[in-house]
């Protein structure tokens, strides 16, 4: 075991596929010499040279394409989206192309692809950079989406993505880069796709995040211990599709729920866990599903952020207000 | 514009001329006489709500043909959808492509060792997709080379230039087809870029351009088959822009071409119609007959019907098989939908 930040746990993860797997490659906008923006990519192409690790020229769309067509060929690529505002420009590659490969083509042809992005706001970036879209991916049917919260995670998660004959969106927080570290097995390990994990056993309230939400909810969790109100915390790790079973399972046990996510309210990966905890529990529920997240406008610019995002404070308020129902 | 035959079927450009026997000459004029007969079932056929989505190939047969005869079994290929005639000489079964216009996903399933993407619906998304595929085959140490098919508004995409731009950096064998069939459904290709060729925009990308007589066979042949050797030579990328015509509306869906073109514009084309002139030639050279020709129709014909024959004999897609191909392993979600359309189609 290595203590590691989640920044260097992902960079292990890619190490260890494309030193498991001459198929492996990985490429994007800076990720060869530069070592890509946030250094995640840094020292792989001096490791495994230019053949494997490469940039591409500054084109969203290009890349996109490009890992479908390397996908039909045999490789398994890991294609690196600078930030996740730039995703629009791939929408159908993504949309369109690489989570329907499987489907219309009958199987013939698959698209082994990770796709990495960092997204997530708190550490002032400009706009169309930290925007929470994983609302919008978990649409495409065929395509995993997958948040890690810790580096322990990352690592697993990262190289199950990779081994997947089915492409996965793989989205990492960028304050949690290197805000926080853990240990991290320097072997290669796995992480089952589509799993939740509970990061904190609770009996009285269930708190369902991911991403950086996860610390907010444990954040939140221990200042309400303190109230002796104990809450459960759910990783969901995958948000599409979202392990109903381990959801449903704490509400039953807890019969009060908080579904939280940086994301604007409308739609998305909470408005979706809401309406299936309604539908699958309704008699277990002691008070309507509640949800914190951030208000129905466009990402702020960074001034703006600290009020706009949720944090631990609006999910201590909202679980009380659920426990007083 | 490289141009090979003239309307009359002359020689024009002898040192140009491919070397083809004449064998592979009567090769090409036979598989040009069975598209136009599988063209006109398939409209046929169309109109009496027997296949889903057509789009027409009347008029394109050289573009298709052409540059589809100058590239080997083991390339691969990456059509639009109105590239099927490429698709079937290049082991596509005629059945399966029907399957495709109907929209039954056993269409998608390309047999063994064709090398082919199923017919690309978004304008523009095979063009990034064959970088991709280029560049696979070059890192895997092949030499086989990708062909990929759009048209005048394709080339408007921003995946058309981002696509050659990707494959003239990574220097990877593609070939670029633009077939200039004049309309993107009724927007004429003067409407659609300023630049005086599409040929041209090949220099952006850092590529070979060559804009070629698309009704004439040989001149497309030659062009694709320079550009095919270029590959294989690791000398990258060629864009080949065809000028041609389609005879018929944009699809079977709906559209009207008598909108937006004349009837003494079709009339102009057609006189330069690419079966009339390669026919020419070959009775020149005593290498063609119309009892030759009337076979390969009586073929295509019989070849259709035979088709067809095994397309209604094909079960219906049920929602649960498609349920079960949206990837290899099925969340939780879909193995919970699988068992409720499960239910529902054996309650049917």
């Amino acid at each position: 075991m290595a203590e590691m930040t989640m920044i260097q746990a992902i960079t292990d993860a890619m190490r260890t596929e494309l030193k498991n797997d001459e198929d492996v490659l990985l490429f994007g906008e800076d990720v060869g010499h530069y070592g890509g923006v946030f250094r995640a990519t840094e020292g792989l192409q001096k490791e495994f040279g230019e053949a494997r690790v490469f940039d591409t020229p500054l084109a969203e769309s290009g890349i996109g394409g490009l890992a479908i067509g390397l996908g039909v060929t045999g490789f398994r690529p890991i294609m690196e989206i600078q930030f996740i505002g730039f995703i629009f420009e791939v929408m159908d590659g993504l949309a369109g192309q690489m989570s329907r490969m499987h489907y219309r083509t009958g199987g013939y042809y698959d698209s082994p692809i990770t796709v990495r992005a960092p997204f997530g706001g708190g550490v002032k970036t400009p706009e169309l950079h930290p925007d929470s879209l994983e609302g919008l991916m978990a649409q495409m049917p065929g395509m995993r989406v997958v948040i890690p919260s810790t580096p322990y995670d990352a690592k697993g998660l990262l190289i199950s993505s990779i081994r997947s004959d089915d492409p996965v969106f793989y989205l990492e927080h960028m304050k949690l880069y290197r805000s926080l570290k853990g240990e991290v097995s320097e072997e290669a390990y796995t992480i089952d796709l589509d799993k939740a994990d509970i990061k904190r056993e609770g009996k009285d309230i269930t708190f369902i995040a991911y991403g950086a939400m996860v610390h907010s909810a444990l954040k939140a969790a221990e200042q309400l211990s303190e109230e002796n109100i104990e809450a459960e915390v759910i990783d969901l790790r995958t948000v599409s599709p979202v392990d109903l079973d381990t959801i449903i399972e704490s509400v039953k046990k807890t019969n009060r729920a908080v579904v939280i996510q940086e994301a604007q309210r409308q739609a998305g990966v909470a408005a979706g866990i809401s309406a299936e905890i309604s539908e699958r529990a309704i008699l277990h529920l002691e008070a309507p599903v509640a949800r914190v997240t951030a208000p129905d406008t466009v990402y702020p610019f960074a001034s703006d952020e600290d009020i706009w995002l949720p944090d631990h404070n609006d999910i201590i308020e909202k679980a009380k207000a659920t426990i007083d129902f | 514009m490289l141009q090979i035959l003239d309307e009359n079927g002359k020689v024009i450009n002898e040192d140009k001329k491919p070397d083809l026997s004449d064998e592979q000459l009567q090769d090409i004029m036979y598989r040009m006489v069975y598209t136009r007969i599988l063209d006109q079932r398939a409209v046929s056929l169309g109109r009496q709500g027997r296949l889903g989505f057509y789009a027409p190939v009347a008029g394109q047969e050289a573009s298709m043909i052409g540059s589809h005869y100058a590239v080997d079994k083991e390339d691969w290929i990456a059509p639009g959808y109105r590239d099927i005639p490429q698709l079937i000489w290049h082991g596509y079964p005629l059945w399966q492509s029907y399957l495709f216009s109907k929209g039954h996903y056993k269409g998608g399933q390309m047999p063994e060792g064709v090398n082919a993407l199923v017919p690309q619906i978004i304008i523009g998304a095979q063009i990034v997709q064959t970088a991709g595929v280029a560049l696979g085959l070059k890192k895997k140490g092949k030499s086989q080379v990708v062909i990929t098919y759009t048209g005048d508004g394709g080339a408007s995409q921003g995946d058309f230039y981002e696509g050659m731009n990707f494959a003239g950096a990574f220097h990877v064998p593609a070939i670029f087809v633009v077939q200039n069939n004049q309309y993107a459904i009724s927007v004429p290709a003067e409407e659609q870029t300023a630049a005086d060729t599409i040929a041209q925009k090949a220099v952006a990308a850092g590529i070979e351009g060559i804009q070629v007589d698309g009704m004439d066979a040989l001149a497309v042949y030659a062009a694709t088959q320079k550009a095919r050797q270029n590959a294989v030579d690791g000398n990258g990328p060629t864009l080949i822009e065809t000028l041609c015509y389609r005879y018929g509306p944009h699809s079977l869906s709906g559209d009207d071409p008598t909108r937006y073109r004349t009837s003494e514009e079709d009339d102009e084309w057609e006189k330069r119609d690419p079966l009339v002139r390669f026919r020419k030639y070959l009775e020149d050279k005593g290498l063609w007959s119309e009892e030759k020709e009337n076979e390969i129709v009586e073929q295509a014909k019989a070849d259709v019907k035979a088709a067809m024959k095994e397309v209604e004999e094909t079960p219906r897609q049920k929602v649960s098989e498609l349920i079960e191909i949206m990837g290899n392993e099925l969340p939780y979600n879909l193995r919970e939908q699988l068992e409720e359309y499960r239910a529902k189609e054996s309650s049917k």
